[in-house]
């Protein structure tokens, strides 16, 4: 019986940890931050849609960003021509495969399918690797074949390693924690705040729509509000001569 | 208008079917909470045929193109995201009207005689309803759609004998493709939503024939008052149309919410590998069928392999959703209502619930020894509850039905 009460209890926290097990950072997700969402929207065309592209996504939805059709066209309109253009990447798929290994997947709905804590922790997860081929690795995602396109902010971590002793009874190296080796342009306070943006910016992308979703379904459920008390004292008004 | 109506009703019987289903088609007076579900799980499916109209306006039934398609909808269509949205979260809560319709036929003896064909139509219904959203499910082509259907498919290839053949001529190709997306898509849009509205006129019909059972288990056509209507019976219109419309607006107030506020359900009504293009090289770690099959497809993993082969699991989960159709001869109990029921009913049933439940939450998680252990027992529970009914709803106390019904 107590298995099976735990059973019950650990559902929630099944659902919770990550695929491979390292805790998650918390992303700071804001909707209404518009600010952060440009700025997020500026990392993003100047770092990630070289190589990735968000192919469902409009440059012109940005409008609901707070930003005007020229702003957008001067300032982050490098890789299309028009602004009702969705965001496409010059690089074919098999060049990035022969390139990277994997062909860079869409981003379009990337938080959906990861969540945006677990991209947020990625993107701050690089650290060097000199066994990978392109010479980093990632806390949340092993032997990942995206390099670290941040890191001239972010600078270079690596891993410093203490010695366990393994279950075999072996002693096996474990990362303890990891070290800055070379600074980049921002601190790292300033690089987790970017990151941030940028996190916010890809889970604004992933569902423009979310603003307008929520807005609507205030009216909706206000409408049903007022239905229901009709709708009671009708009910109520035809009943009760039942007996 | 009264000269156009008879010469309507010379030609048509629209008087007397409005008397017939509406305003002269006593009802009970004493249903309870549980009687919302019939008139709802007939709302959501007008609701899901509606959205899927207009989903089809957009959606592109094609390998290459289905997932963009979902994405424009998502962005590009105006309202699409309340279309789409509304259609997933139909899906999910067909299931959750249905499966509380299905309970309160178990808790009320629904499914006795003289309302066995009424049980029997909705048990198709709820059949065609699992084929529906088992196909419907494939369309946004994510990687869920594409290896939920891969899954499910490949069960069929365990039946003896014929069963490569059997899953090479349902998905049309030696994988799941475009070409299985298509016939999906037809059975999803077409042929299945036509068996279904024929199924529930048939539900209907049968209903109306014999009349509705309610909380008590009383036949109220057994006392009828000196204007031949039942005394125990209401006319269906105006009161319970008054009724359903107060359940309508409360369940649209919960439909409303996950709709807008969570239509993901926490991953449950629409799963994050979904948001990932189907891809047939790249198996995803954990597949799960979503939640409504859960529980079947708990059993069917429970149930350990026969000299190699999966299809005694495949044969009990057929048997775990088939032997509904015999309840109500299985039945053996004098009295249809809980309510008059002795305990040895009361802890079956509950411990069928813990069971169904249990299975259900079972069937999301990855295997693993203890909850494997965990899903046998389950399994027996189910199976149990089914097979030992003609012994302990026979070998009970009983409580003295009442001859007319409680109403307060």
């Amino acid at each position: 019986m107590k298995k099976l009460i735990f059973f019950f209890l650990a559902l929630p926290l099944v659902a919770l940890a990550s695929e491979s097990g390292v805790p998650l950072d918390h992303a700071p997700v804001s909707l209404n931050n518009h600010e952060s969402l440009q700025r997020g929207a500026r990392v993003f065309v100047n770092y990630c849609l070289t190589c990735h592209s968000a192919g469902y996504m409009r440059y012109n939805r940005m409008q609901d960003l707070g930003l005007s059709e020229n702003q957008i066209k001067d300032n982050l309109l490098y890789a299309a021509e028009k602004p009702g253009a969705t965001m496409q990447v010059a690089m074919r798929p098999a060049e990035a495969k022969s390139w990277f290994g994997a062909a860079p997947p869409d981003l379009s709905v990337i938080t959906r399918s990861r969540g945006a804590d677990w991209v947020y922790t990625y993107l701050r997860g690089f650290y060097r690797d000199d066994e990978r081929p392109t010479g980093w690795n990632n806390t949340v995602f092993d032997k990942v074949s995206m390099p670290h396109v941040l890191q001239e902010l972010q600078g270079q971590m690596v891993p410093v390693y203490h010695t366990i002793k393994g279950e075999d009874g072996k002693p096996e190296q474990v990362i303890e924690r990891f070290e800055l080796a070379k600074p980049g342009k921002l601190t790292l306070p300033e690089y987790d705040a970017l990151v941030g943006d940028l996190v916010n910016y890809l889970d604004w992308m992933g569902e423009p729509a979310k603003g307008a979703r929520m807005t609507t379904g205030i009216f909706v459920l206000l409408f049903l509000g007022v239905f229901f008390i009709i709708a009671f004292y009708l009910k109520k008004e035809f009943w009760k001569d039942l007996h | 208008m009264e000269k156009l109506l008879n010469w309507v009703d010379e030609r048509f019987p629209l008087t007397a079917s409005y008397k017939a289903h509406l305003s002269e088609y006593f009802a009970p007076k004493n249903f309870n909470f549980w009687y919302y579900f019939g008139s709802l799980a007939l709302m959501v499916l007008v609701i899901q045929i509606v959205s899927g109209i207009f989903l089809t306006m957009h959606y592109k039934p094609d390998a290459l193109l289905a997932f963009a398609s979902v994405e424009y909808i998502m962005r590009d269509v105006d309202f699409g995201w309340l279309i789409r949205y509304v259609h997933s979260t139909g899906a999910s809560m067909f299931f959750v009207v249905v499966y509380l319709h299905m309970f309160r036929g178990l808790i009320y003896g629904s499914y006795r005689q003289p309302r066995e064909l009424i049980w029997l139509f909705g048990v198709i219904i709820y059949l065609v309803l699992m084929g529906e959203a088992f196909m419907g499910y494939l369309l946004p082509w994510g990687q869920m759609s594409y290896w939920g259907a891969q899954v499910i498919v490949n069960l069929f290839s365990a039946v003896p004998f014929i069963g490569e053949d059997l899953s090479l001529w349902i998905r049309g190709d030696f994988v799941v493709s475009d070409a299985t997306l298509n016939r999906f898509f037809a059975f999803h849009v077409i042929a299945l939503p036509l068996v279904l509205v024929g199924l529930v006129v048939a539900h209907l019909v049968a209903l109306h024939e014999v009349g509705s059972n309610n909380p008590d288990g009383v036949e109220i056509k057994k006392l009828k008052g000196a204007d031949g209507h039942p005394l125990d019976g209401i006319p269906f219109h105006p009161y319970y149309t008054v009724k359903d419309i107060l359940g309508v607006v409360v369940f649209l107030m919960v439909f409303a919410a996950i709709v807008f506020f969570a239509p993901e359900m926490g991953g449950y009504f629409l799963e994050a590998n979904n948001f990932i293009p189907a891809d047939s090289l790249k198996t995803p770690p954990h597949i799960a069928p979503v939640w409504y099959f859960t529980p079947y497809y708990a059993i069917l993993r429970a149930i350990p392999p026969l000299f190699g082969s999966q299809f005694p699991g495949v044969a009990a989960m057929g048997v775990s959703v088939l032997i509904f159709f015999a309840l109500p001869w299985l039945d053996r109990s004098p009295v249809k209502s809980i309510r008059y029921r002795g305990p040895k009913f009361k802890i079956a049933l509950g411990l069928f619930l813990i069971a169904f439940i249990g299975l259900g939450i079972l069937g999301v998680l990855p295997v693993s020894p203890l909850y494997t252990v965990l899903s046998r027992v389950f399994s027996v529970v189910y199976f149990a509850f089914f097979l030992l009914m003609p012994w302990y709803t026979k070998n009970d106390t009983f409580k003295p039905v009442p001859e007319r019904v409680i109403f307060k």
